[in-house]
């Protein structure tokens, strides 16, 4: 086995400390396997997205063809209600589809660590109002709150949905950083900051966040997911933008348009195979985030008799 | 008793969120899509009753803010809710007690199903360490749990019912009959739930089973599991009776949290399958801009989460001797 034994010399070269915690967490994830798939299909979607013109052999928004034809060469996935290719559509959708996960998971994350972090460096009962409102929102369900959001919302843009799954997404987040900062919060270099004199801002920034990385960056990959799934179930139902180009968006007309009964699965299926393969990449790199940091759930290998 | 008290005192501060949230949002919101609403309501309805729409919604408010929520807190919890556009002349409350206990019965049963299936084969998986259900379980598992609900359901629905004919398309019972109970209804109804319910089995029972499997884990490294082998007794016994009881307690916990994900998912099934319960009436209240309708819902969903949670709360105190001290 060629990588693991390369991923361990470079965790024994001797190297700067805090440096040293990222190369690990970086060379560990390329010999974990399911990190690698994840990473892979991540890498995919991040070409198809940026050439989707020249990916496309049609433009998705054009009626030209003939309706509901079967796949073939010309047409892939065959083409929708209106004549549309479905193929082209599938390609280019994956512009929206992955922007949407990629900001509305970072602004997740960012909100998580701002109440995370803060509820456990103030501590008392700043602590324990955030995070009581941090409870509540874990709790309370998430799509009817979405949806009754997006029904006020007056246009149905990208932005909403971006705005409607950060306000519902953070609360898992903040939940994993608040007892993550609260074991820091003890520790003996804050202590020496506090000492120097540093400003609350410059510790939770320079101090605190830096050694949570890698707790953040798995954070984000969950919100990612939250984002990939939360999305394509607004826009199913129709509270994303209907003209745009999504993966939602296209499984919002197939079923608007009965694909199912009208003979063309392949316009449910591949929007769906789309989602989940994006999706799915986020989880798979999560959990083998998950393996790296807890070595006891690290697959075994059957003993040999 | 103390955790009793404090996750009933959770649940009440949830509620009043709940509440509140449902009374600030149509205010918060920029326009009044809710205003243009309520005019189709004017010389159909009683005075009284469009007034308590229009406090709930947030339109013509003549009084003041504070008057106006307490009005609404009183409206809410006896129930006069308003009237349904969509479903008009019937009132709110009485359409949304029509659709409750399709939804309960669905999902609460699928959902059980769920955690006590995913509790038994994460035990296993932990157990069987390096065994077939450990090495294949927790990949599959996590790339099912990538696939969205509805898409499961659509995907369900083309397998099962268009292909195979096995099962019916849609709602919760043929359309022909009306609800008595008989055996030929009853068969009905669990022909048509059974599709449905198997989607939020399949896409549920994944986080049951690896949190499962994780604790499970770390239990079985416990010293009072290696003094039960040393003891001799039977593995079953210690499967079930020494790890298993305990690696329980937090996926009890976890339960609570991943309810609401649960419920999300399961809204939009019953809007795959045309299930006549609250998911899908509240995609019929959104789409008929029937306000009233779509915050009642809400709330309902809302409570019924909450409920949930703290019977799971109350399972865990039971369970788990370690609640019961004072501390």
């Amino acid at each position: 086995m060629a990588v693991p034994a390369l991923a361990s010399q470079e965790i024994a070269e001797p190297v700067e400390p805090r440096a040293g915690v990222l190369r690990n967490v970086f060379s560990s994830l390329m010999s974990n396997r399911k990190a690698l798939a994840g990473l892979a299909v991540l890498l995919l979607f991040t070409v198809v997205s940026v050439f989707a013109p020249v990916l496309a052999p049609y433009d998705p928004h054009s009626l030209q063809f003939d309706a509901l034809l079967p796949p073939s060469i010309q047409h892939l996935l065959g083409t929708a209600a209106n004549g549309q290719d479905i193929f082209s559509q599938l390609v280019w959708s994956t512009r929206e589809s992955l922007l949407l996960a990629v900001v509305a998971g970072v602004f997740a994350t960012a909100v998580s660590v701002v109440i995370g972090v803060t509820a456990a460096y103030l501590g008392g009962a700043w602590d324990h109002v955030l995070n009581l409102f941090t409870d509540v929102f874990l709790v309370i369900p998430t799509l009817p709150l979405m949806i009754v959001i997006a029904a006020y919302a007056e246009s149905h843009g990208v932005w909403v949905l971006i705005t409607v799954i950060t306000v519902t997404g953070w609360s898992y987040g903040a939940r994993q950083l608040r007892s993550q900062a609260l074991s820091l919060r003890n520790r003996e270099f804050l202590d020496a900051a506090r000492v120097r004199g540093e400003r609350s801002l410059y510790i939770i920034f320079f101090e605190v966040l830096p050694n949570m990385t890698s707790l953040i960056v798995a954070i984000f990959l969950g919100a990612a997911l939250y984002a990939v799934l939360a999305a394509a179930g607004l826009q199913f139902i129709g509270l994303g933008d209907t003209n745009d180009l999504s993966w939602g968006t296209m499984l919002y007309w197939a079923q608007h348009n009965g694909a199912l009964l009208a003979g063309q699965p392949l316009w449910v299926i591949a929007p769906g195979l789309c989602i989940a393969a994006l999706g799915g990449a986020f989880a798979l790199v999560n959990y083998a985030f998950d393996e790296i940091s807890n070595p006891a759930l690290r697959p075994v290998k059957k003993r040999k008799r | 008793m103390s955790y009793l008290l404090r996750r009933l005192e959770f649940f009440a501060i949830t509620l009043w969120a709940a509440l509140t949230v449902n009374f600030l949002l149509p205010r918060l919101m920029p326009g009044s899509p809710a205003e243009a609403m309520l005019v189709r309501f004017h010389g159909r309805v009683s005075p009284q009753t469009v007034k308590a729409m229009e406090i709930a919604l947030g339109v013509h408010s003549d009084q003041n803010i504070v008057q106006q929520y307490f009005e609404y807190l009183g409206n809410t919890f006896t129930g006069n809710l308003g009237v349904s556009l969509t479903f008009f002349p019937t009132s709110v409350a009485k359409v949304v007690m029509l659709a409750l206990p399709w939804s309960l019965g669905l999902v609460g049963t699928a959902t059980v199903i769920a955690f006590i299936l995913g509790t038994l084969v994460g035990m296993l998986a932990a157990w069987r360490r390096g065994g077939i259900f450990d090495a294949i379980l927790p990949p599959v598992l996590i790339i099912i749990s990538a696939f969205p609900y509805f898409w499961i359901a659509l995907f369900c629905l083309l397998l099962f019912s268009l292909t195979l004919n096995w099962f019916p398309l849609g709602f919760a019972y043929d359309l022909t009959s009306s609800i008595n109970l008989s055996w030929d209804f009853i068969g009905q109804v669990v022909s048509h739930a059974f599709l449905p319910a198997l989607t939020i089995v399949i896409t549920s029972i994944g986080g049951w089973i690896l949190t499962m499997r994780n604790t499970m884990i770390t239990t079985l490294a416990e010293d009072y599991v290696k003094m039960a082998r040393a003891k001799g007794l039977s593995p079953l016994r210690i499967m079930l009776q020494y790890a298993g009881r305990n690696a329980i307690l937090p996926n009890l916990t976890g339960f609570a949290m991943s309810l609401g994900f649960v419920i999300s998912g399961a809204i939009l099934v019953e809007i795959v399958f045309n299930y006549p319960g609250l998911g899908f009436m509240l995609l019929q209240a959104v789409n008929g801009e029937d306000f009233a309708l779509m915050q009642a819902l809400f709330l309902l969903i809302t409570v019924a989460v909450l409920v949930a949670v703290l019977i799971a709360d109350v399972l865990t105190a039971w369970l788990d001797p370690r609640t019961r001290e004072a501390t």
